[in-house]
């Protein structure tokens, strides 16, 4: 089969939605966060907890779903730790968003290894596997992804932010504290409170995003989140800081993904190695054009204007 | 005493006492005694004197990349990408090593590939430091997203052409290009540890750095740029070169960093290698707080933490030593800002230190 047939075949449009949940989830955690004003590149360490976090409340009840729900209690919480230290601490978000991942880090290892015995990997998990259909082709594996919970839970989301940011109160009082915080604290709106809110919510997405990796494998190995987190947040950044577009970039990402383990099973091909560079060069990319658009006026794509701004 | 040099200290404290209760918090949770897990690392690292040797190796390359990241912070810009720059440096290194003729005395082949780790370092920095001097892209960003090229450009030429095929590793530089082990130099009871001639190297770069920021003209105005960048360019300093300046200078002195591992102890790069210095640099350089005695004892502490680390692992996990990492981090910069937040609220000082100015 050539090359060019396996890259439009169903497995690999199968294989970029299965990839691009974690992607989508942290991406759509960035978005909340950085639109409330809150730098957040913590993302990586979120995905990492709230994935263990999924699957030690799995493998402890047995039921998956408490496992999703496990994973984004822990993702809001480190969220809300994150926007404490910043908002409350006033300690500057790059800083605090090291110490989470280093943390992350360290302690899923930790945990892994006091609950586990392993530094490595948990116990297998079933996570949401469909019995609905067991074949091993193409369009079963497609069937399977599009039928999957959090791929479904994923793609609301995506809505749901876009629809939450841009049409709710909720959803202006946190874009108001990432363009100008000090104006909306003289228009009444509790800055801190909203920033913690959206820190805290897009934890808990992107902790999401950590349970579907975890699932996804049927297991937890520690460092999983492998560079996914920061992925995620270049896509935020090539996408302006807008959750439909995020995705988008989200998917064009896991695409690369996917494409590049199609290629790694036809040849062992440098390309591999230059699909991981991609999408860092492509922020790069997108960072020198946002900034040399700058002071061309208001224009589309360019970050919240308040964003690691705090009010005092 | 200065009230500056107070809310120094003051921080510094917190950091390590919340470090040590998080050592305790977690060895207690994982069901082992933190008395004698506590007694066991200190036996292990300053309590002999292969441990002290280890603790000396493992704090080199974090001394350096504290004061790469140091530097950066002197003028208000967080360099994220040391991780990255040293890992260049690292391979670069390991190839014009092991490239060099077979016979190359030392006098030759030690300066020639010392020179290039910051050669490399500060090639890595450099697009940073474009992207942020001549168009204002924030640099935290842009260094991240380096130090995953970094990975990716590295397993690509490790994989193509500069490892030796089938692994992840360079071949062995030259005999001429090795740095002495501090044992050869009659300091015998360092016996079997990897501390090497890159120790004293690191020092003598530590002071240089202090003595650049302070006494020479372009370190002063960087220093000033980081205060002020408005009042800078009202006084005609050319700020956007300071700025990029700055962060070449960390990227090389990052560079640097590569040569204990790399020269000093195995002898050629090795995918990894070094890794996780470029964010203990960081550590260091908050604890540390722009003074080199300061960075020393930091990057000491943290190199006791980590051969520490390998001296428990067999009771409690030696991640909990990368938790604790996060832990300081957090401690100092919070203690910071509530001192420093007291300090303002008493007498009116400068509200913004540059070490916060990596906001964007």
């Amino acid at each position: 089969m050539s090359l060019l047939v396996s890259l439009l075949s169903l497995t690999m449009l199968a294989q970029t939605l299965r990839m691009a949940v974690p992607y989508v989830c942290a991406g759509l955690g960035g978005v909340w966060s950085e639109r409330s004003g809150v730098v957040n590149i913590a993302l990586e360490g979120t995905l990492l907890a709230g994935g263990l976090g999924g699957v030690v409340a799995h493998v402890a009840t047995g039921s998956a779903w408490a496992g999703v729900l496990a994973g984004a209690l822990v993702g809001a919480s480190i969220g809300l730790g994150h926007a404490l230290i910043v908002v409350r601490g006033r300690v500057d978000a790059i800083v605090s968003g090291i110490a989470i991942n280093l943390a992350a880090a360290g302690g899923t290892r930790f945990v892994l290894r006091s609950l586990y015995d392993s530094s490595s990997n948990s116990p297998p998990v079933d996570g949401f596997r469909s019995t609905l259909l067991g074949g091993a082709g193409g369009g079963a594996l497609l069937v399977r992804t599009l039928v999957d919970p959090l791929t479904i839970a994923t793609a609301l989301l995506v809505v749901a932010s876009g629809w939450t940011l841009y049409r709710t109160r909720l959803g202006l009082r946190v874009r108001a504290c990432g363009e100008d915080p000090v104006a909306a604290a003289s228009v009444g709106v509790d800055v801190p409170r909203v920033r913690l809110l959206a820190v805290s919510l897009g934890g808990a997405i992107c902790g999401l995003g950590g349970v579907a990796l975890a699932y996804d494998e049927h297991q937890f190995q520690s460092g999983m989140s492998g560079g996914r987190g920061f992925i995620a947040l270049a896509a935020v950044i090539l996408s302006g800081w807008r959750p439909g577009r995020a995705a988008a970039a989200c998917l064009a990402f896991a695409a690369l993904d996917a494409a590049q383990i199609l290629v790694q099973d036809q040849a062992r091909a440098a390309s591999g190695y230059i699909a991981q560079m991609l999408p860092y060069i492509a922020t790069l990319v997108a960072l020198w054009a946002i900034a040399r658009r700058r002071g061309a006026g208001a224009i589309a794509g360019r970050p919240p204007a308040g964003l690691g701004r705090a009010v005092d | 005493m200065s009230e500056r040099g107070r809310q120094a200290i003051v921080a510094t404290l917190a950091g390590v006492a919340a470090g040590w209760l998080a050592l305790a918090l977690l060895v207690w949770i994982y069901g082992e005694s933190p008395r004698e897990v506590a007694g066991q690392l200190l036996a292990g690292t300053w309590g002999m004197a292969y441990g002290v040797g280890q603790v000396l190796y493992k704090a080199t390359p974090l001394l350096l990349t504290g004061v790469a990241v140091d530097l950066a912070l002197r003028a208000g810009l967080f360099n994220i990408g040391a991780e990255g720059q040293l890992a260049v440096a690292g391979l670069a290194v390991g190839t014009v090593g092991a490239s060099l003729p077979p016979g190359t005395p030392a006098w030759i082949a030690l300066p020639a590939v010392i020179a290039v780790a910051p050669l490399a370092g500060a090639a890595w920095a450099g697009v940073p430091a474009l992207l942020r001097a001549r168009f204002g892209a924030h640099e935290v960003i842009s260094t991240i997203m380096m130090n995953r090229i970094a990975d990716a450009a590295l397993g690509l030429a490790l994989a193509r052409g500069l490892g030796i095929p089938g692994t992840v590793r360079t071949p062995d530089v030259v005999a001429g290009a090795r740095l002495p082990r501090l044992e050869a130099f009659g300091l015998p009871s360092l016996h079997g540890s990897a501390v090497s001639l890159a120790l004293p190297l690191a020092l003598v770069v530590a002071v240089l750095a202090a003595w650049w920021l302070a006494r020479s003209r372009v370190g002063r105005e960087t220093v000033l740029v980081g205060l002020s960048p408005s009042a800078c360019a009202a006084e005609r300093i050319p700020v956007a070169r300071r700025v990029g300046g700055a962060l070449v200078l960390s990227g090389a002195v990052a560079g640097l960093a590569a040569l204990a591992p790399v020269l000093g102890y195995k002898g050629y790069y090795e995918s990894g290698m070094g890794a996780g210095a470029g964010f203990g640099g960081i550590a260091v350089a908050l604890l540390g707080r722009g003074h080199p005695a300061g960075l020393l004892l930091a990057a000491l502490l943290f190199g006791t933490l980590e051969q520490g680390g390998l001296v428990i692992n067999a009771r409690v996990p030696m991640e909990v030593m990368t938790v604790l990492q996060g832990v300081v981090i957090v401690a100092v910069a919070l203690a910071d800002s509530r001192v420093r937040a007291f300090v303002a609220s008493s007498i009116a000082l400068p509200k913004r230190s540059p070490r916060t100015a990596g906001t964007r």
